[in-house]
């Protein structure tokens, strides 16, 4: 069985931002970068299917410059076997439509009988990446997953709808999954693993390679929104802090009374 | 300018989404046509033409069906723009329909200057204004971004449609969210945990301060998936929608699917190191303070009243 995993190094997102010099992207320097959340359950889920059928092979492929390398280290880590690095200095620069069609090209003679994403990026959060690979590639493809579970070919998922309702939905493989947070619970990589994915292959092709569709959108600008908030900002000692807030609450609400 | 909005129906149930795509449509000055897979019993109330698929027969998640569907109807009316919720039935279905259309998709817009859609980065830190070089676009539309400023009216021209093919994923059921336990719907006070409480065991502190409070305590969606706390605990888009008399939220963030699901609350108290977390906006009181120091002290004071 062949698996494949996408994922995206993004920013911690309780970074402070700024606007980077064009105007159109944040700054990347003073960052600290992580694997996207969502693509954490989405390497989980990959990994624990391998462990299921055991005869599988899981490819894990990332688009960025070089740093990128550190958090494809961690999925090789958590368990896939190997590394499709695609080099590309400005993966900022590129919209969705353009991130699938890179995933795509790569994938399109690959056979590969299970592809997982993330739901989402957390940085630009289009949700669009790993249902336009499946329409690319002409497979069918589920989302939001909540739960799955693979037998025979036969996946059955649950995706996750508003206020707690999850719809259960049956697809035959090949096809792609985006994971939804809570599918799982993402290991930490142990030493061991840590050590032996150094050794695992980690293939870099140029972007421009695998780059054949245009872009059908592009950022005007970036900025930060307008503070709405006419809300009271308080701060100081705790104890202080928490005197006043007491007097509010007894002020403006009945809670206190 | 012409938009074909894709409404939504659940369990024989019209999404209140659906009305939220008849004010952007009327906030972009546009003529809009409506496309639902629902039936007779849950048409819009709403003043235009709907085609309108049997739920029955289409079913109600079953994306190849539905995006043949629409593509039918795109090419009867030939819409500059289509417009869906981002809802699990919106994100879903948008990029299908982008792509067979050779659109751009534009996701999440929360609001649109100068005809340009706005759309949030970095869990809504910052903005991005979106360009789109295709003759017609795809969009989907934050929940809560556009609404309705009057009541909806109106009575739909109904055309039926029908006749696309069985589609590969197949929807066999749903499963309703695990009740019991706590009803935060019922809580005159609510205190909820976010991210920022750092480990499990300060759930205590939380509930120690909704207990001197005369409440519940809730949290948000990182705790619960990471199951400090249980999930009927869970203020949000994917867990309950509640508006107590006050919430006091405790490092959390503010992701748009928290704040949707608390923003209505009478007074809102935040906790947070950061003061220009999104949760901010929403807030009545940002308290800016380390809450593993503030909530004990807090606590202790209120106990003592």
């Amino acid at each position: 069985m062949k698996i494949m995993v996408c994922i995206k190094q993004v920013p911690d997102m309780e970074s402070k931002f700024k606007i980077d010099a064009g105007g159109t992207w944040y700054a990347k320097t003073d960052l600290a970068w992580r694997m996207n959340e969502y693509d954490e359950y989405a390497v989980e889920q990959a990994v624990q299917l391998k462990e299921q059928v055991k005869d599988a092979d899981v490819t894990v492929l990332c688009i960025g410059p070089d740093q990128v390398k550190e958090t494809m280290k961690k999925a090789l880590a958590m368990g896939c076997d190997r590394g499709a690095h695609v080099a590309d200095d400005n993966v900022e620069g590129k919209e969705p439509f353009q991130i699938a069609g890179i995933i795509a090209e790569y994938a399109k003679d690959k056979n590969f009988d299970v592809i997982f994403t993330g739901m989402q990026s957390q940085d630009r959060g289009s949700g669009q990446v790993g249902i336009l690979v499946a329409e690319m590639l002409g497979l069918p493809s589920v989302s939001t997953v909540v739960h799955f579970a693979y037998a025979g070919g036969a996946i059955e998922a649950k995706r996750e709808l508003e206020g707690g309702v999850k719809a259960c939905v049956k697809v035959q493989a090949p096809a792609v999954v985006t994971c939804q947070l809570g599918l799982n619970t993402p290991r930490y990589p142990t030493l061991p693993n840590i050590m032996k994915a150094k050794k695992k292959e980690l293939l870099s092709t140029p972007v421009q390679d695998l780059l054949k569709v245009d872009a059908r959108q592009e950022t005007a600008k970036m900025y930060f929104p307008e503070k709405k908030g006419g809300g009271q900002i308080l701060e100081g000692d705790v104890a202080e802090l928490a005197d006043k807030l007491i007097r509010i609450l007894k002020e403006k609400t009945a809670v206190l009374a | 300018m012409k938009i074909l909005l894709i409404a939504e129906s659940r369990e024989g149930k019209l999404l209140g989404g659906s009305y939220e795509l008849v004010a952007f449509a009327a906030k972009m000055n546009a003529e809009s046509v409506m496309f639902l897979v629902g039936s007779d019993s849950v048409l819009p109330k709403y003043d235009g033409k709907v085609y309108l698929a049997d739920a029955a027969s289409a079913g109600e998640y079953n994306p190849d069906t539905h995006k043949q569907l629409i593509l039918d109807v795109v090419g009867k009316e030939n819409p500059d723009m289509i417009a869906l919720c981002h809802s699990s039935y919106g994100w879903d279905l948008a990029p299908r329909i982008a792509y067979a259309l050779k659109a751009a998709q534009v996701s999440e817009v929360v609001g649109v200057v100068d005809g340009v859609p706005v759309v949030p980065v970095c869990n809504s830190k910052l903005r991005r204004d979106v360009k789109a070089k295709t003759a017609k676009t795809v969009v989907t539309l934050q929940a809560g971004a556009f609404g309705l400023s009057e009541e909806p009216s109106g009575t739909p021209a109904v055309e039926k449609v029908s006749g696309a093919a069985a589609g590969r994923v197949q929807l066999t059921g749903y499963e309703q969210a695990a009740t019991g336990g706590v009803d935060l719907g019922k809580a005159q006070v609510i205190v909820s945990a976010g991210r920022g409480i750092g480990k499990p065991e300060n759930i205590a502190m939380i509930a120690g301060l909704a207990k001197a409070l005369g409440g519940e305590y809730g949290a948000s969606r990182p705790v619960v998936d990471a199951e400090w706390a249980e999930h009927n605990r869970q203020v949000g888009t994917t867990g309950q929608t509640v508006a107590p008399k006050l919430y006091v939220a405790c490092g959390i963030s503010g992701a748009i699917q928290h704040l949707a699901g608390m923003k209505k609350s009478e007074f809102i108290v935040a906790v947070n190191t950061d003061r220009d977390a999104p949760i901010g906006d929403v807030a009545d009181v940002l308290v800016v303070a380390d809450l593993k120091q503030f909530v004990p002290v807090l606590t202790e004071k209120i106990q003592a009243l």
